[in-house]
């Protein structure tokens, strides 16, 4: 349910780069969706269109861009990659990992007119 | 429903009354046509999940923002960079802020519907009562029967419904404290809609989420819902009272709330019977003198600065 309220805050900055950047139309957008945030993709894409019907992204494209989970092993100090928030540490087994990486979203660029 | 996109928030309500939460122009966006393409680069990129190295940079230069051909449309691009919490996180910290200059703890209660955070809530502010002032912001879908139960208390109470929102945000919590007779030197507690899932995502401007974890239900919630146990300060393991009636397993499930955040500790109470309940309020006093100290620095800072 909360990604309505992300899709909102999308639209939000939409508008705010077109008041700064001068632009009417949006036709696609490139989203950095973090493997470990919390989000559901399909559920995101549903309410982007909801959001943004009427608005200067009205049928824009979302390219969700999927950035990788990344750790650091407290135990083993290796730098790991993990696609959930209870993966043990590939090479020791320890679950003291420090996120690093891939628990963000960002809208990275839009094509626009 | 709101009118301008259609959203859930039109619903949100503060102590019954409606509230707009989120400024929408009423006049059409009217731009200038656009200028020239803004160049950009792709040399900060974080790494895609179909990397095959985890210290390995890969460049997204393969589509439209590599390929298009300025001058054959009008489309161009623009890198914005942007956060899609930064909002949120903006008047976070903003709540942050004052609530640390005040020397406020704030604390935000986030579980399942049903784990017990009111009856804990209650219990809580009458062992507190008369050594420090409270507040109390509610969230709930609909009705304010929890602040309601948290007024009997003789504390003040905010109740803030998110009509069909799943989650309070930290805009709703601003204007709740503007409305609350809050303190200084004092503690809020913050009672989230019952909700494992979207609640993590969204600073209010807490000091901490506290988690609760009822017995009823199954030891793999941390598993299960891993970004609230990860987002969380403290765990609480409620309703232990009922441990010899049940299966569940403690140790099992402090494992596995410690697979996924190592560091959290964890206090296992019975906010009904009152075991457990004087090492949470150790914990509490703990923090509001921390919150104190943060707050002494703050202004030896600004004076030093002054």
């Amino acid at each position: 349910m909360h990604e309505m309220s992300l899709a909102e805050n999308m639209l939000q900055l939409i508008e705010e780069a077109a008041s700064e950047q001068k632009f009417t139309q949006v036709k696609t957008v490139w989203l950095e969706v973090g493997q470990l945030a919390c989000v559901e993709k399909e559920s995101l894409r549903f309410y982007f269109d909801v959001v943004t019907h009427d608005s200067i992204a009205q049928q824009a494209r979302l390219e969700i861009i999927e950035i990788a989970g990344q750790g650091l092993c407290n135990q083993c100090h290796q730098a790991v990659l993990i696609a959930s928030h209870y993966e043990a540490c590939p090479h020791c087994g320890s679950y003291a990992l420090q996120i690093t990486q891939g628990d963000g979203m960002q809208i990275k660029e839009l094509e626009v007119e | 429903m709101c009118t301008t996109c259609g959203c859930g928030i039109g619903q949100t309500r503060l102590n019954g009354k409606s509230i707009q939460l989120r400024r929408h122009s009423d006049k059409p966006l009217n731009y200038r046509p656009p200028g020239q393409d803004i160049l950009h680069s792709h040399a900060h990129d974080p790494i895609p999940v179909d990397a095959d190295h985890a210290s390995e940079t890969i460049h997204f230069g393969t589509g439209i923002a590599g390929t298009h051909a300025p001058g054959m449309s009008q489309a161009r691009m623009v890198r914005i960079e942007r956060d899609i919490l930064a909002k949120n996180n903006h008047y976070a910290g903003e709540n942050r802020r004052y609530l640390s200059e005040q020397g406020i703890l704030a604390l935000n209660l986030v579980s399942s519907p049903g784990s017990g955070k009111t009856t804990l809530l209650v219990k809580t502010i009458q062992m507190l009562r008369g050594k420090l002032p409270i507040a109390v912001i509610e969230g709930d879908q609909q009705t304010d029967h929890d602040a309601a139960r948290i007024r009997a208390t003789g504390v003040p109470a905010i109740q803030i419904n998110t009509g069909k929102g799943c989650h309070l945000d930290a805009h709703m919590v601003g204007h709740a404290m503007q409305q609350l007779p809050l303190q200084d030197n004092s503690l809020l507690f913050i009672e989230n809609v019952g909700n494992l899932v979207c609640p993590s995502g969204f600073d209010l401007g807490e000091a901490h989420k506290v988690v609760i974890l009822s017995v009823t239900e199954g030891e793999d919630k941390p598993l299960k819902y891993p970004d609230m146990f990860h987002a969380a300060g403290l765990m609480l393991l409620n309703k232990c009272d009922l441990l010899p009636y049940l299966t569940f397993d403690v140790d099992l499930a402090i494992e596995y709330a410690h697979r996924i955040h190592p560091a959290l500790p964890v206090i296992q109470i019975s906010a009904t019977q009152g075991t457990g309940m004087p090492a949470w309020m150790d914990w509490i006093e703990a923090e509001c003198r921390r919150t104190a100290v943060a707050k002494h620095t703050l202004k030896s800072t600004d004076q030093t600065l002054g």
